[in-house]
């Protein structure tokens, strides 16, 4: 009986512990917390890469953020407003269940309904030109729209395709969240989630891509920067998310038992400007209000570009893990703009230029902006300031946290009413992520004027107008030959830009920290993908 | 109405005197009476004493940012402890910064124990209701932790250093009204207020001229501990990014910043705001500590 | 005593009513949490659409009254982040923030007491005044500041600890324990001590007050003449006399151990309801953010009560405060 025992217990450890596979296990410190492991339940990007992992969308981004297939092969646009997808053949869910048309059908039609508590679901793209969708056949499907819509397959990434047989009639959020709907076509499959604790998938051998590194991928949400960092370097995670840039130069140095992987990210970090007749925040320089508003003189605004040293915000405040740029898309992207150079730093032109526009005595401003949004964001400030001072313009830094900011730059003026939003401040930094890899969200919303009704301007909270620039967005968003619309985005642009409807100081530098044995292949979006994680050589 | 100051008489000159000569026994104390008052005058005269102004954005640069402790900027000044992030001299900062930190923690101590004292009179003197009411609202307040009510009310208002203050004001009155009040009620009983009353001395003349100086032993003990918790408080305030604007940090903001740098081995930057603030709240609790022994007010912290 | 406890109940009902009221209003008038949730390429109109989806058009009263009428059932709405009732999301990380807190009070008795009786037993020692100077060391250092220093020489430097998080978790009837790893005391170690210090100090200092008092009594001078041991003394007359105020102030700083532990929590990436509370104060998750504090002011008002009834039972002379007015 003994020796029966103990020759069981020999065979059941031998199955369960193989020592030709050891279990290889990736585990990854992020700043964010992932709230839901619903697809549809935000667009967040903690939330999102995690996602990634479970479930797949119709059309999927390469490193760059250009459009690759994903569940759908192929996309072409049929007519103006008619969009055709071809489905990807023996692709199983993560129970066995084959993946059809039907499926994207249901999250069609999941996310028209609407997510029930959802305050960041993804559901507006579908709104979004009112896109209706139609099964043609088990393997093809095809999206209408009221008008042109060019942008399709950008948008098609926006959000995961999810299993009609296990999404169906589950409550949102809560069911994903405990494993029951979590069925998805991706590279991993669902293990565990523990609100604010770790999220844990496991590799699904039967994928229809590249086998991943990784057998087992565990996901830690660890908000201090500082701890993020120990807790890498005491082996508790492999890899990090945004390390602080003032951590880099040791993390990067030799000898060091870490390494950095990092790529320009497509979130350029901006100065935008309210046009108002009088400014709030804006005074002369002996402190009397301003009856004139000095921004609304593109002398003034080339000047404050002009006085600020990007270079110097890169080198000294971004630990160089920043891009200076006089774009609002990355190089690479589509929309970008060879011809917009970087504003190089000259103080003395900047002073005669608002010596030419009639403030030789210069003017006070207040800068306005987040203090946990961006990386660095108030560093970044108070550098600005430090600049803008020395050119003249007596600057103060006031920082507060995104939760205040944001709502106090669309509706903080007293003149707010519901539906008539006016801003509260004269001079902010912000920032934008161009999501969709290609600019006509972006010129849309910085560059063109704001108009609830069309849509443009959401983020143009300082008002700026120019009818040339809106004239071309316009066309472009309607534009579905790709050839003809780059010119246009292309042309609204520079419009904008040299005339400095914003300023412009440079893309983030997206860093990762990980262990030495390990390479990265970072994206431009910001997500952590196990996939792009590998063990050296 | 006019308050006369109360010719101090030889006794309580006396009491005065053997107060201070108790007070001295303590090596520590008088050593930390010696540090305070250094803190003090530094906050005071943060402006002729500091090699440089943190605030005047005209006079950092961003190209003396993260400098070693002893080095020197490009224009030859010495940043006798670093500079920061911005080419902010820590030192200046430090100097400044304990200005701040000060201000905040005696301006909240004092709104304070004015309202509180006032309210904790009032309370006794009245008694009934408003006594009932009074303490029902001060026991509700004391059964609430400091750092949560703070936090709450800096969510609803913002930052900044007037509601810094007002968020500290309010978690601190209840510690004076309740004290007040307790040493007040027993002077309350006693013959002279009663013979006051009968010789309708005003409410005010009574409360002020002769319940006052009664409580001022136990007042003074809690004033000094409660200074000391509010800059801390504010400090941690700071660090949880409810406190005060960053273009003029308190100390606890200047560690809070300082973080960033922590784990690159800038230890500066954070390190020396710290210790500035780790003496500050030192000696102020060891002041406390003795003025407790000496005057014995019968309390626990 | 029913009346008392009748009365507090009716008190703290009052108190959750005007904390609501203020933090409803206060937190609506920051910002709107659709500013923070919605995307970029979400337009005016689609933005005009969430905020009606979620009543957050509407005038604030009128929230207000829904919110309070809901309260009423038991419901204090879903968590805009989370989208569970906010309740439930607390509730799953109370356990955490429970045993860290729980961790914290035991640690601080286990050294505040010895450390106490020892400076209270010899207060001219060289021993017993450096014992004083590190409590008022403790006292005066800020939390956050004393977790990152821990962090950096023990995870860090020594490398002894982990740095963050919480360890295995054990299941014991329904609730995750770490205490009863070897990997989760690791874990719980730093943001445990880190917790303690102040409690620490405070205790060593109540200890030792009451120490020295007891020590001047007679039955300890008359025991003392008769010679019996001083661990008797200790043991039996002593201990029994300290433990009185040590237990109150004990329960009393419970809960501010609770309210505390939000930045150590921030600090050690430990998944508690402090941590979720700052998280949630960062996009405005105004459900979540009124359903923590109603539950917090409910601890404290049993706490209290707790404390109150168990003293009066330690202590006959103390009578319940009630009698008082």
């Amino acid at each position: 009986m003994r020796l029966m025992l103990h020759i069981a217990f020999v065979v059941l450890t031998a199955l369960s512990t193989p020592v030709w596979a050891q279990t290889t296990t990736l585990t990854i410190g992020v700043r964010s917390e992932t709230a839901s492991m619903d697809p549809h339940w935000s667009q967040f990007p903690q939330d999102k890469q995690v996602e990634d992992h479970i479930f797949e969308r119709l059309v999927a981004m390469d490193h760059n953020s250009r459009p690759i297939p994903g569940l759908a092969t192929s996309w072409r646009s049929i007519n103006d407003t008619t969009w055709e997808f071809k489905l990807r053949e023996n692709v199983k869910w993560h129970d066995g269940q084959p993946f059809t048309a039907d499926d994207v059908v249901f999250t069609f039609n999941r996310l028209r309904a609407g997510i029930q508590g959802a305050i960041a679901s993804p559901a507006f793209v579908l709104t979004n030109g009112n896109k209706r969708i139609e099964k043609i056949d088990p393997q093809t499907i095809q999206i209408r729209t009221d008008g042109p819509f060019p942008t399709m397959p950008e948008e098609m990434s926006f959000f995961s395709i999810v299993a009609a047989h296990k999404a169906a009639n589950v409550q949102p959020s809560v069911d994903f969240n405990n494993g029951k709907a979590t069925i998805g076509t991706g590279p991993y499959k669902f293990v565990e989630f523990r609100a604010g604790e770790r999220v844990v998938v496991e590799r699904n051998p039967d994928h229809w891509g590249q086998k991943p590194h990784w057998d087992r991928v565990v996901f830690r949400p660890i908000t201090q920067d500082a701890s993020r960092l120990a807790a890498l370097m005491n082996g508790d995670v492999d890899i990090i998310d945004y390390p602080q840039t003032p951590d880099l130069p040791r993390l990067k140095q030799a000898g060091s038992r870490f390494a950095i992987s990092e790529i320009a990210s497509d979130r350029v970090i901006y100065i935008q400007m309210s046009f108002r007749d009088m400014e709030p925040f804006v005074r002369n320089a002996d402190g009397s209000p301003a009856v004139i508003n000095p921004l609304r003189d593109v002398r003034v605004r080339r000047a404050m570009s002009l006085a600020i040293n990007r270079d110097a915000i890169r080198d000294r405040i971004m630990g160089g893990a920043s891009l200076p740029t006089g774009n609002v898309v990355p190089p690479g992207f589509f929309g970008y703009s060879d011809a917009l150079k970087v504003d190089a730093f000259n103080a003395e032109q900047a002073r005669q230029l608002l010596q030419q526009a009639g403030y030789s005595q210069g003017f006070r401003v207040t800068l306005h902006g987040p203090n946990n949004r961006y990386i660095n964001d108030q560093a970044i400030m108070e550098a600005v300031a430090q600049m803008w001072t020395r050119a003249g313009i007596q600057t103060d830094v006031s920082a507060m946290p995104r939760n205040i900011f944001f709502t106090e730059v669309i509706r903080g003026d007293p003149m707010s009413i519901p539906g008539f939003d006016v801003g509260k401040f004269s001079v902010w930094l912000s920032g934008w992520g161009t999501a969709t890899g290609e600019a006509t969200y972006t010129v849309r919303g910085l560059l063109e004027s704001f108009n609830p009704e069309a849509g443009s301007g959401n983020a143009n909270w300082g008002r700026y107008t120019n009818a040339r620039v809106d004239s071309l967005s316009r066309k472009a968003r309607t534009t579905i030959d790709a050839n003809a619309r780059l010119p246009l985005l292309v042309q609204a642009t520079e419009i904008g830009l040299r005339d400095y409807a914003l300023i412009p100081i440079h893309f983030q530098v997206n860093n990762w920290a990980h262990k030495i044995t390990l390479v990265h292949r970072p994206r431009v979006n910001e997500r952590t993908y196990a996939w792009d994680v590998s063990q050296k050589p | 109405m006019t308050m006369q100051e109360p010719e101090p008489s030889a006794e309580e000159r006396g009491a005065v005197g053997r107060f201070a000569r108790d007070f001295v026994k303590s090596n520590e104390a008088v050593a930390a009476l010696l540090t305070f008052c250094a803190v003090l005058a530094v906050a005071i005269l943060a402006p002729l004493i500091s090699p440089q102004n943190p605030y005047d954005l005209t006079q950092i640069d961003l190209m003396d940012n993260l400098q070693k402790p002893g080095s020197r900027s490009m224009g030859g000044m010495l940043f006798l402890m670093g500079t920061d992030g911005q080419g902010r001299d820590i030192l200046s900062a430090i100097f400044y910064g304990l200005r701040t930190s000060l201000m905040v923690g005696v301006l909240s101590g004092g709104i304070a124990l004015v309202i509180g004292t006032a309210v904790g009179l009032l309370a006794a003197y009245r008694g009934g209701w408003t006594d009932t009411i009074i303490m029902r609202i001060v026991d509700l307040q004391l059964s609430l932790p400091p750092i949560l009510v703070a936090l709450v009310i800096l969510v609803v208002l913002g930052g900044g250093a007037a509601k810094i203050i007002l968020a500290l004001v309010i978690v601190q009155w209840a510690f004076f009204a309740r004290t007040v009040r307790g040493v007040a009620l027993v002077e309350n009983a006693r013959e002279y207020i009663e013979a006051a009353r009968g010789l309708d001395l005003g409410v005010l003349r009574i409360l002020f001229g002769h319940l006052l100086p009664n409580c001022m032993p136990t007042l003074t003990v809690i004033a000094t501990v409660q200074v000391a918790n509010a800059i801390s408080l504010e400090a941690t305030l700071s660090f949880l990014g409810l406190g005060l604007p960053p273009t003029q940090p308190s100390l606890g903001l200047l560690i809070a910043n300082g973080f960033r740098f922590m784990m690159s081995g800038n230890y500066w930057v954070s390190l020396f705001p710290g210790l500035a603030l780790l003496i500050t709240i030192m000696s102020v609790n060891v002041i406390g500590d003795r003025l407790r022994d000496v005057l014995n007010p019968r309390l626990t912290r | 005593m029913s009346q008392f406890i009748l009365r507090r109940l009716i008190e703290s009902v009052f108190v959750v009513l005007v904390m609501t009221l203020i933090v409803f209003f206060g937190v609506s008038v920051i910002g709107n949490p659709a500013d923070i949730f919605a995307a970029q390429e979400c337009d005016q109109k689609c933005l005009a659409d969430l905020k009606a989806r979620f009543g957050l058009d509407r005038p604030l009263w009128e929230q207000y009254f829904l919110f309070l009428g809901n309260a009423l059932r038991g419901e204090l709405g879903n968590s805009f982040q989370h989208g569970l009732p906010a309740l439930q999301v607390i509730l799953q990380r109370a356990p955490a923030t429970l045993e860290l807190a729980f961790a914290a009070v035991l640690l601080s008795v286990v050294i505040g007491v010895p450390l106490g009786m020892w400076a209270g037993l010899k207060p001219e020692a060289l021993s017993s005044r450096l014992i004083m100077a590190i409590s008022t060391i403790g006292f005066s250092v800020p939390t956050f500041w004393v977790g990152l220093i821990l962090i950096m020489v023990f995870a860090l430097w020594l490398g002894w600890l982990p740095a963050i998080g919480r360890g295995q978790t054990v299941t014991i009837l329904g609730i995750e324990l770490s205490i009863l790893t070897w990997n989760g005391l690791a874990h719980l170690a730093l943001p445990t001590f880190t917790l303690a210090i102040a409690n620490i100090a405070l205790i060593i200092r109540l200890t030792r007050a009451g120490m020295r008092e007891v020590m001047f009594t007679d039955y300890v001078k008359f025991a003392r003449a008769k010679g019996v041991a001083w661990s008797r003394i200790l043991m039996t007359h002593v201990l029994k006399n300290i433990m009185i105020p040590v237990v109150t102030v004990i329960g009393m700083e419970f809960g501010g151990t609770i309210a505390f532990a939000v930045v150590t929590e921030t600090i050690f990436s430990w998944p508690g309801m402090g941590k979720l509370l700052i998280d949630a104060i960062e996009v405005l998750d105004r459900p979540l953010i009124v359903a923590y504090l109603i539950l917090v002011v409910l601890i404290f008002v049993v706490i209290n009560l707790i404390v109150d009834i168990i003293y009066s039972i330690l202590d006959p002379r103390v009578r319940l405060r009630a009698a008082q007015t």
